[in-house]
């Protein structure tokens, strides 16, 4: 039972524990983004619904979205013109930033375990993602 | 169909897929492209863009629940997302390159793999090796809470499970679906991770490696808010119910079911990739 006096069992808990705490913080920071992008584009979706039910639709052939709608800038000032389009893009958008916002919380988690490798590791996550949301154009 | 009708089918649609994909483990993205393209005729890059969004959602919806049962390792998670997110970069760039001829086939086969994958994984009894040396050195051994206490577990093949996630990654950003069933695989089966660890940090990883192809999909023209909007309300509503609901049914008869309602998707997208009618 003198488990508890070997110094490096002692850490491997300590790290357990923070890596348990981490996990819940994270998951309702996750819970948190999808729950606040939903309702705006349930905002966006009212709207929309709202303006014109009865028109048609016509998904079947591909001619990309209109280029306001295609990056971060342009959601973002359709959204405030309260275009219902870009209210629901940004809800989207939102969306798709919980995740990042994961990463980027890790990268501090990382660093306060004082675990370097891992935060590397991060940050080379980090940037991939970065670079999809707004250097993606380059060589698009 | 107008504007009203299209957004209510599609919302359902949605629901019953994500209610589907949570209550069998199979995961409802994965049903979410031929559902839109087969009886909605929606383009395959619009479906494609509204089922990447939806897996967003589910994983990040879910992680909750996941995280309650204390058997996700975010270490293991945070090292293959490195190779999960540039095999969904190179993933999304392919999209506008591969013909929507080749994507359906792609997809038929991986439709295919995962009702396959479902029936066939077991869980592996484990036995005891000595620990890996570069799993050691990534501080990727852990433990998790088993019926008598908690359980240690070591990790190996890190360089094999790697190169599989990067697969994953590249299906992920091609199709748009969290490709679960192949990440389990690497974790499972190539690294000898136990079951459960393997499914929830499956779950974790899904959210940061579709996030990872989205920014292309946005930029590309990709994704019409319009028709993710029901897609991803559908889903996050029907998976939340399926997770509730998981605890308290049996789900064998219904795994099978939608198994084989995996397998008809999967034939159908072959042979409208083949017939070149998508």
């Amino acid at each position: 039972m003198n488990d508890y006096l070997n110094p490096a069992l002692l850490r491997d808990k300590l790290q357990e524990w923070l890596d348990r705490r981490i996990e819940i913080v994270l998951a309702q920071l996750l819970r948190a983004g999808v729950l606040s992008a939903a309702l705006v584009v349930i905002a966006g979706a009212v709207l929309y619904l709202g303006a014109h039910p009865r028109a048609h639709v016509d998904y079947r052939t591909f001619h990309a979205e209109p280029e306001q709608l295609r990056g971060v800038h342009g959601v973002l000032d359709a959204a405030l013109q309260g275009q219902a389009m870009g209210i629901m893009q940004l809800g989207l958008l939102l969306l798709i930033a919980t995740p990042i916002a994961r990463v980027v919380f890790s990268v501090f988690a990382f660093a306060l375990e004082g675990d370097r490798m891992y935060v590397v590791f991060t940050l080379i996550v980090l940037s991939v993602l970065l670079y999809s949301l707004f250097g993606s154009f380059l060589i698009a | 169909m107008n504007v009203a009708e299209f957004t209510f089918l599609v919302w359902a649609g949605s629901l019953a897929a994500g209610f589907l994909g949570a209550l069998t483990g199979l995961g409802g993205g994965v049903v979410l492209v031929p559902l839109l393209t087969i009886f909605f005729k929606v383009d395959l890059h619009y479906a494609i863009g509204a089922s990447l969004v939806s897996v967003i959602a589910t994983s990040s919806g879910s992680a909750a629940a996941y995280v309650k049962e204390g058997f996700s390792n975010i270490r293991i998670g945070m090292f293959l997302e490195i190779a999960t997110t540039f095999g969904a970069l190179l993933g999304a760039f392919l999209t506008a390159h591969v013909p929507a001829r080749g994507i359906a086939v792609i997809f038929g086969v991986v439709l295919l793999y995962s009702a396959y994958v479902a029936r066939n994984i077991r869980p592996r009894t484990a036995e005891e090796q000595p620990p890996d040396p570069l799993a050691t050195k990534l501080k990727m051994n852990s433990s998790f809470p088993d019926t008598s206490g908690l359980r240690q577990y070591n990790v190996y093949n890190v360089p094999g499970g790697f190169g599989i996630m990067f697969g994953a990654g590249a299906l992920s950003g091609l199709l748009g679906i969290g490709s679960g069933a192949l990440k389990v695989v690497a974790m499972d089966q190539a690294m000898r991770i136990p079951f459960k660890v393997s499914t929830t940090t499956s779950n974790f990883m899904i959210g940061v490696t579709a996030a990872a192809s989205a920014g292309v999909y946005l930029t590309r023209g990709y994704i019409d808010p319009a028709l993710a909007m029901p897609v991803m309300l559908g889903v996050l509503v029907g998976s939340l119910m399926g997770t509730r609901v998981l605890v308290k049914t049996k789900t064998k008869s219904l795994r099978l079911v939608f198994s084989v309602v995996i397998v008809l998707l999967g034939i159908e997208m072959l042979l409208k990739g083949i017939t070149g009618t998508i």
